[in-house]
């Protein structure tokens, strides 16, 4: 018998490879969104900066969000066609089976983060962050695929069908819009921009956008980690005692 | 077994007093039933009669409110996982993974099994071919038909070597063919020893396989036996006359032996095996005294029969 989480990790390898539609929207969507922003209205925005610069932070975490509806879908058809249920019955450890949707969906945040870099430098990337820098940036991303992706699963596990999980996850998608991802936040209407301010996304941003500048700050920082921790442990909570509830 | 004393030690699945609500709404109302071991026990019943939830409780998926349950000798509430070790379950939608191929889904089973590594593959080989599937072993499950997935489903079921087996609803939604399939299946699998646990909604599967037959009906067991006594219970084949006038059912229900009148619908009934002959000497001895009926119509008894004799009403009526 093998580890039971290897072999979950490989079965939801498996998952991604075959279903071009999942790396679609994990990898090309963030890249095609960065090519719409930076090509198509990127001069429209004055930001005092190359807009490239600007949005590129942003858009890593858009990348990471739009990895996320797919997770969704794929752990309610676990649900709704009652692999879960077997596996339930084998015994299988819950924490195999939700890890290894976890560490896939941090997997592909980082296939699509790597591929999301790669088209900004081929449009004038121009970053001034140091390697430790870099490695701060794969951090926040890894923790907020992390936590986001928690979250993700306890909404695919608590959706009645594959389409309204979908659906429950269009709110993640949506919320890196209403955030300094595309436009810094005093631009923005009274309403949207105190929101915007606020949501756990913006100082998250913000901490990207510190890091690839060379200059994080700890006014950014503290709150972003914050809200990782926050996040992750409701999504964990919650998808646990879905998980064990729902048969 | 350790139980000294216990009487149901030669029982694979014991159950009593088992209750269950969602919410406030009752889904079993106290279940009580014995599977002897190496035998097939059907639980018969329409949907939502809470067939589902008592394989749910009896394979440990969800808790039960009251009542106890052993299967394999092993509280399902308390001993989950020594219940777990021993069943096997196929729910009532093929669990198969759709992106795996057939090969692989059954090595996905053994992974997580504890069958040993280097027997796998020969696990994996014996239940392709025993079930039929060695040309699609390498095609993803999502191209496969309802019967084929159906089989994939069994035979993943099948990797532990599980001594006693949940099927919950197998043959719903399968075209006769599979159907057919499925029931020799089920029965070698009885053979070999094996206890069959088997929800249903057709009265025919449970007269095919089923040793013993309980019929569930709004959480409550209504009726429980082996299928001939269960049919002894309700109307056998007959046939069924509607007239115009009071004056020729009195005419026919005189002329006709076994037959029962319903004097406000104008119909008569007749005991009858349906055949063509059987049929023809009615319908001549009706002619032969210039009785002419408004309607005819053969009855074969299914489901509602069942439940119309045992509960006092449809199951349409309860499909609500």
């Amino acid at each position: 018998m093998k580890s039971p989480s290897i072999v979950m990790l490989r079965r939801n390898f498996k998952h991604i490879a075959r279903n071009p539609t999942t790396v679609f929207n994990a990898v090309l969507m963030p890249v095609v969104v960065m090519l719409m922003f930076v090509y198509v209205f990127g001069d429209a925005f004055s930001v005092g900066e190359d807009y490239v610069d600007y949005a590129t932070p942003g858009l890593l975490l858009l990348a990471v969000c739009y990895g996320l509806g797919s997770v969704a879908v794929s752990v309610n058809s676990d649900v709704t066609k009652g692999i879960i249920n077997r596996f339930k019955v084998m015994d299988v450890p819950r924490s195999a089976v939700l890890t290894g949707h976890v560490v896939a969906s941090v997997l592909t945040n980082l296939l699509a983060v790597a591929a999301l870099i790669g088209v900004a430098f081929a449009l004038g990337f121009s970053p001034s962050a140091s390697f430790l820098d870099w490695l701060g940036v794969v951090g926040v991303v890894v923790l907020l695929g992390f936590a986001t992706g928690w979250l993700t699963i306890a909404l695919g596990l608590a959706a009645k069908s594959p389409e309204t999980a979908g659906l429950a996850s269009i709110p993640l998608v949506m919320l890196p819009f209403f955030s300094s991802a595309i436009s810094p936040t005093d631009k923005m209407g009274p309403g949207v921009r105190q929101f915007a301010e606020y949501q756990p996304f913006t100082p998250i941003i913000e901490t990207l956008r510190g890091l690839i500048n060379g200059a994080p700050a700890a006014a950014d920082v503290i709150p972003a980690l914050a809200w990782c921790a926050a996040i992750a442990l409701v999504g964990y909570l919650w998808a646990n005692s879905t998980f064990t509830k729902r048969a | 077994m350790a139980d000294d004393g216990c009487p149901m030690t030669s029982s694979a699945i014991q159950a009593s007093g088992l209750r269950k609500a969602f919410q406030d709404k009752v889904v079993l109302d106290g279940i009580d039933l014995s599977v002897p071991a190496g035998t097939i026990f059907s639980l018969l019943g329409p949907n939502g009669a809470g067939k589902t939830t008592t394989v749910n409780v009896l394979t440990t998926l969800i808790k039960a409110d009251g009542g106890t349950a052993r299967v394999a000798g092993h509280d399902v509430a308390t001993e989950a996982r020594a219940v777990r070790a021993a069943i096997g379950v196929t729910g009532q939608f093929a669990a198969v993974d759709e992106l795996l191929t057939g090969r692989e889904n059954l090595q996905l089973m053994v992974d997580l099994s504890p069958v040993p590594a280097k027997d796998g593959k020969r696990i994996v080989a014996e239940l392709l071919e025993r079930f039929d599937l060695v040309e699609s072993a390498q095609k993803p499950a999502s191209t496969y038909s309802g019967g084929m997935r159906r089989k994939l489903d069994l035979a993943m079921t099948l990797v532990g070597n599980p001594r006693i087996i949940f099927l919950d609803e197998p043959t719903t939604g399968l075209d006769p063919r599979s159907r057919r399939t499925m029931w020799t299946i089920v029965r070698e699998l009885v053979a070999d020893g094996v206890t069959i646990f088997l929800t249903t909604q057709y009265l025919d599967e449970a007269d095919q396989l089923a040793d013993q037959v309980a019929v569930l009906d709004q959480g409550r067991i209504v009726a429980q036996g082996t299928p001939d006594e269960l049919k002894r219970q309700i109307p056998g084949t007959h046939v069924r006359f509607r007239f115009t006038t009071a004056e020729e059912l009195d005419q026919a229900a005189r002329i006709m032996p076994d037959s029962t009148r319903d004097d406000e619908a104008l119909t008569l009934r007749v005991l009858s095996d349906g055949g063509t002959k059987s049929v023809r000497a009615l319908l001549d001895r009706l002619d032969e005294y210039s009785i002419s009926a408004e309607e005819f119509s053969v009855h074969t008894p299914d489901l509602d029969d069942v439940f119309l004799a045992l509960t006092g009403h449809s199951t349409e009526v309860l499909a609500k």
